[in-house]
């Protein structure tokens, strides 16, 4: 793996590519060069004193690199053969070509065929290391609410709120609510909005498969300063201090509950047996979920919820008779 | 790696880049300072030294100025050096950014962070633009990165797998063509020695540490591969042939309404849906999740399969 410029031949990789990143643009100052980098400007100022300091004593003594950053201005006078910076490696071509034919396949900001072109001249600079990335490919899916997804666009663009008839199957239920548009994220293969809901008057995702109707209103969309995007970088379920924690535990049939929800912990117990915890805002999901698994998971705490899955068991079971 | 160190490895690459000529060891020690005395240890120093600059991705290029020429020598080649000329404009820089972005805390985040270094050191101007587009994430998995690298390097693999259902994991031998991303789940597809078959595994099943079973260009990926396909073959379910018929509550339901051939009104508050599933044992699970908001009426088979299902969460 090429190491990120934070691992330790991270800085080898940040000065050569330094000295490159000033020439191709003349001069530019030490604040922007920073924040380009990623770097604090002291940390910057300590690399181009090294980058000065090289010298190479045979033949002649001479100083390949002069530059100067006086009045917090960077130009670079005389760099040799650094002038370039150095190809890409294929875990990096891989990267963003992958990225890219993501990003194509969503639809995400093609107006214009930006993308096609982006990839293009990638792989053209690439060269040889961007082979290997038709080997790993991301597949997204078709969002079947294509509809959906350009009345969100519409809505995104012109700041309008929109009204969403939306699936909450911990309930079985459909809500209606209100809600100011803040983005669109396509997360681990599923599309997302993201906004403030006036109803729960709190930042919420939406899956778009789980939007059964929408309408734009004629509203001026209006997110409240106090509203954060979510990380979603962090994980796109992150359980508060009032969830409710849930252990089960998992013949090998169930197994699947560990692939497929976040859990806190997760513990073999020997013959392919498992013990999950995970915190979850609506004990009714919980519920379901153990119906699901029937005589596969069973909930060993709390000692409640337990009993209220033997009640819905027997509700169902009801029907039946 | 040490400041001193830096500057050697710096040194060294600005020497080999200079030079037209291949230069011998004891012409770059003569070069670059901060190498030690003793040629032994100057050796060993030299011999690391053009390793990590190979981890770099720099073409160190060994060979001989002239067929007389006893001693091996070394440079980098600019041509293979340097990054082609690319010029982006502003909205392809965009798009590109966005595709940096993709990789979260995922193995290759680090990566796509190195590439827009290089781009940006190229006269790129990717700035981080907050545009009303949709933004992808991508996350990892442990299985990823070596897995990434032994399809990079052509390299085959070993790893205990533990397959849906199954209660122990058995240890697996593959030769990988690709890692594919469906769904959102990660798949890697190849050749399985021990059976001698195409197959493809879900990375999250993958138990424990994989491990390289040969060296790096090993694996021949057949000609006309393609990963994505093999995996979207392996992964589709066959078409739904039963047909049943459900009681389902008016309101609830949504996820079987939306499939249904059919949904009448049965009178007090329930419809009658007509449904298709393919596996008798999976949609009795799916119907159990819905609790008493949905009853199986027919076949005859579903609905002793939903009742014995409830029975098992009953017990």
């Amino acid at each position: 793996m090429t190491g990120s410029p934070a691992t330790s031949s991270g800085r080898l990789q940040r000065l050569l590519a330094l000295v490159p990143y000033v020439m191709s643009r003349k001069v530019v100052g030490l604040a922007d060069t920073a924040a380009a980098f990623g770097v604090t400007e002291r940390e910057l100022v300590d690399d181009l004193n090294l980058l000065w300091c090289v010298e190479l004593r045979s033949p002649d003594p001479y100083c390949p690199i002069d530059l100067s950053y006086e009045g917090g201005e960077i130009e670079v006078s005389q760099a040799e053969q650094m002038d370039r910076p150095l190809r890409l490696a294929v875990d990096e071509a891989s990267a963003l070509l992958v990225a890219l034919r993501m990003l194509a396949e969503v639809g995400a900001g093609d107006e214009g065929s930006a993308l096609s072109r982006t990839i293009a001249k990638l792989e053209a600079a690439a060269g040889e290391a961007g082979a290997v990335s038709s080997q790993v490919a991301v597949q997204v899916d078709k969002i079947a609410e294509q509809a959906v997804l350009t009345q969100l666009q519409d809505a995104l663009a012109r700041r309008r709120v929109v009204h969403l008839s939306y699936y909450v199957p911990g309930r079985d239920e459909t809500t209606e609510r209100d809600v100011d548009p803040m983005r669109l994220l396509v997360v681990d293969g599923r599309t997302y909005l993201e906004g403030w809901c006036r109803s729960a008057e709190a930042v919420r995702l939406f899956r778009l498969d789980r939007v059964l109707g929408l309408q734009v209103r004629d509203l001026a969309a209006d997110v409240p300063a106090e509203a954060e995007p979510k990380d979603v970088d962090e994980g796109l379920y992150r359980p508060s201090p009032d969830d409710l924690r849930v252990e089960i535990e998992l013949a090998p049939l169930g197994r699947w509950v560990a692939e497929y929800y976040p859990c806190e912990s997760v513990d073999e117990l020997g013959d392919g047996r498992l013990r999950v915890r995970l915190r979850t805002p609506d004990s009714r999901w919980v519920r379901r979920l153990a119906l699901r698994l029937g005589e596969n998971g069973r909930i060993t705490r709390p000692a409640d919820l337990a009993a209220q899955v033997r009640s819905d068991a027997a509700a169902a079971l009801a029907q039946y008779d | 790696m040490s400041r001193r160190k830096t500057e050697r490895l710096l040194g060294l690459v600005v020497c080999l880049l200079s030079s037209e000529r291949y230069l011998t060891a004891l012409q770059i020690r003569a070069a670059v300072p901060g190498y030690p005395e003793s040629f032994e240890a100057f050796k060993r120093m030299f011999e690391r030294d053009k390793e990590e600059l190979r981890e770099l991705g720099i073409p160190l290029e060994t060979g001989s100025n002239s067929a007389a020429d006893e001693e091996l020598g070394y440079r980098i080649p600019r041509q293979a050096y340097v990054l082609p000329e690319i010029r982006l404009e502003p909205d392809e820089a965009a798009v590109l950014s966005l595709a940096a972005r993709v990789w979260r805390q995922a193995e290759l985040a680090g990566a796509a962070a190195g590439a827009l270094l290089k781009l940006r050191a190229a006269g790129v101007d990717a700035e981080e633009t907050r545009q009303p587009g949709i933004e992808p994430r991508l996350a990892g998995e442990a299985a990823f990165g070596p897995l990434w690298e032994a399809v990079r390097d052509r390299r085959p693999v070993t790893f205990a797998y533990r397959a849906a259902g199954r209660s122990e994991p058995q240890q697996r031998r593959l030769e990988p063509w690709g890692v594919v991303n469906r769904h959102g789940r990660w798949y890697v597809a190849g050749h399985d020695t021990d059976r001698d078959a195409v197959r493809v595994f879900r990375l999250s099943r993958i138990m424990g540490a994989v491990r390289f079973t040969g060296p790096a260009g090993s694996v021949t990926v057949p000609d006309g591969t393609d990963v994505r396909e093999t995996v979207r073959e392996w992964d589709t379910d066959p078409p739904p042939q039963q047909t049943a018929v459900l009681r389902v509550r008016q309101g609830a339901g949504h996820g079987i309404r939306r499939y249904a051939r059919s949904v009448q009104p049965a009178g007090d508050g329930w419809d009658l849906v007509d449904a298709r599933y393919s596996d008798v044992g999976w949609f009795a699970e799916y119907l159990a999740w819905f609790g008493p908001a949905v009853v199986a009426v027919e076949p005859a088979d579903l609905r002793e399969a939903v009742i014995r299902q409830l029975k098992g969460a009953l017990a």
